[in-house]
């Protein structure tokens, strides 16, 4: 492969390589007080690299033309989806954090270039078409997100949350890196089609080991049971714009680079990793449900809700089919626009001067109070629990179907009886909104660009997100046909 | 003769005590970090065990990958607990309770 072209594939990434890094002296040289501007720069450079990807998603780029740097690199409209959700998710992360911190007198001017790296390793991640290339995009991303949690350096909770997640990924990544040291002791190439053709008659034990060890890794990065436990004290430690990034970002390149090691690499033995992928699905979708019951912060409440919705997710890749794939791929966009919307809500809590509240309690006769927020997170929440006439029903209703269709009747039941459970403590906040007597704690303000990314999202977990059902399913199909399977 | 099992064993030994180390680990903060450092060197073990078996660079070079970011990982992971002994004025585990969980 020519080298001129192997750069024109990696065109996004290089941007937001370039721009970081300029950043980063712009940062060494003004100071905090550049902040501001740098966050602007980095949103542009998003914006930037979003418009370079789109073509390749329009376009369903697929097969070997994708490949770039002698098949390390795959530029495929898989990958492309996921960099759209993943950019947009950190776009509208860098367009919240400003307000926040300023808030708190804390904007820093490495924050924006800090999530410019991190999306930079997930960027990568998505597009890995080599186990090398996989490592150094997640490590990218996770040491990028360590720091990120702790960046309010004199306030306990984000230290303990960097903390926490700093021991927690690092046990992630070696369990990883060491399922990936088996993978290619046993199968004798870091490359995924390597591995394809190595493990196309059958696993090895030490075969079957490195990949149980790599699917593990990586249902940590996704916080999947049994491996959430983090989950909930990142969550809640981090500041809130941060979370809102973990909590939809990282998820969608972790869950596109799980889809694209069990179907691209161990594609033809679907059976040994199916029965990995539903447990974890079941667990999640039942430990996310049943954990969130009895939660007194709102952010703490959402990390279980991630966790439950993490379950849904995998149900789409439990099927082994493109059509799950697909399915998985719908979810995860309106898993994106519900998150970033129930986060923006949560910043827009804010007592009469202007400090964040996140307690339950607090929400108390918001419809009195605030009625335009609390409409807003009454659809945001009916649409998490999956209610019919909202959009997050969509998403539930295509990874069932996909799961029926793969003859997984049993998985697809409990999950729809184990939803119902979920969406008991989302209406419980509903209720608590409504009809609790009024808190008279949320009187705060909120920013233009808050409202703003609210009503987006809103508008599209509303009944008109229905209009995008085509479009989305389209192009999540021909995302999920540019994948090389090998069945 | 020593043989790639013998190698395969030993890294796998080495995992087991990183993991342990962090799980069965009551005490300090910084023996988790040695317990990742560890996890990390098993695995570079059996990356340079597999290369010279298989007689395939791609282990050492995917070896030279991982010293790199574990040394990225060991600074991050320093920094963050100076910014934690700063808030706190310890690094005992047991003390990482601030928030249930």
């Amino acid at each position: 492969m020519d080298y001129a072209v192997s750069l024109s594939l990696i065109a996004p990434e290089i941007i937001l390589g370039v721009s970081g890094l300029l950043l980063l002296l712009v940062a060494a040289w003004g100071g905090d007080k550049g902040a501001r501007v740098i966050s602007i720069a980095a949103t542009i450079a998003l914006g930037g690299a979003f418009a370079l990807v789109a073509p390749a998603v329009c376009g369903g780029w697929s097969g070997p033309d994708t490949l770039a740097f002698g098949g390390q690199f795959r530029a495929d409209a898989f990958a492309g989806l996921a960099k759209l959700m993943i950019f947009a998710a950190a776009g509208a992360a860098l367009i919240v954090a400003p307000r926040f911190f300023e808030r708190l007198g804390a904007m820093r001017a490495e924050f924006p270039i800090l999530v410019l790296f991190a999306t930079l390793g997930m960027s990568i991640m998505v597009s890995a078409a080599d186990l090398i290339t996989l490592y150094i995009g997640l490590e990218l991303n996770s040491l990028a997100a360590y720091v990120l949690a702790a960046i309010l350096r004199d306030d306990e909770r984000s230290a303990e949350a960097g903390l926490k997640y700093f021991v927690l990924g690092g046990l992630a990544s070696g369990i990883l890196l060491f399922g990936m040291s088996l993978t290619y002791g046993f199968a004798g190439t870091t490359n995924f089609g390597g591995i394809a053709v190595a493990v196309s008659d059958g696993l090895s034990t030490g075969q079957l080991f490195g990949l149980t060890f790599v699917l593990a890794g990586l249902a940590f990065k996704i916080s999947a049971a049994p491996f959430h436990m983090w989950t909930p004290d990142v969550y809640e430690g981090a500041p809130t714009p941060v979370t809102m990034f973990f909590a939809s970002a990282p998820k969608v390149a972790a869950i596109a680079l799980l889809a694209r090691v069990s179907l691209e690499a161990f594609g033809s033995q679907s059976l040994a990793w199916q029965q990995i992928v539903i447990f974890a699905a079941l667990l999640s979708i039942v430990i996310g449900a049943l954990g969130a019951i009895g939660q007194q912060n709102v952010k703490r409440l959402l990390a279980y809700s991630s966790i439950n919705n993490v379950g849904f997710i995998l149900i789409g890749l439990a099927t082994g089919t493109l059509a799950g794939a697909s399915a998985m791929m719908v979810y995860l966009a309106i898993y994106v626009v519900m998150t970033v919307g129930s986060f923006v809500a949560v910043l827009l809590m804010r007592d009469a001067e202007g400090n964040p509240v996140e307690g339950i309690s607090d929400l108390a006769g918001l419809s009195t109070t605030r009625p335009a927020l609390a409409w807003a997170l009454m659809a945001l929440m009916f649409s998490l629990a999956g209610i019919p006439p909202l959009f997050g029903f969509w998403g539930k209703f295509v990874v069932f179907q996909a799961a029926v269709q793969a003859d997984l009747i049993v998985l697809a039941a409990i999950g729809i009886a184990a939803s119902v459970i979920g969406a008991f403590y989302y209406i419980k906040i509903v209720k608590v909104m409504f009809f609790d007597e009024p808190a008279g704690t949320v009187t705060g303000k909120g920013d233009a660009p808050h409202w703003a990314l609210l009503l987006i999202c809103g508008v599209l977990v509303s009944p008109l997100g229905y209009l995008l059902t085509g479009w989305l399913g389209g192009l999540a199909d021909m995302a999920a046909a540019s994948l090389a399977v090998a069945f | 003769m020593i043989g790639i099992e013998h190698y395969v064993v030993v890294s796998s030994i080495i995992f087991v005590i990183g993991v342990l180390g962090i799980f069965l680990n009551r005490k300090n903060i910084i023996i988790i970090l040695m317990a990742i450092e560890l996890i990390l060197l098993s695995v570079n073990l059996n990356l340079v065990a597999f290369s010279a078996y298989l007689g395939d660079l791609t282990g050492q070079i995917f070896a030279m990958f991982v010293l790199t970011v574990a040394a990225a990982e060991a600074a991050i992971g320093l920094a963050i607990l100076v910014i934690y002994f700063r808030n706190r004025g310890t690094i005992a585990v047991d003390d990482v309770n601030r928030m249930k969980g």
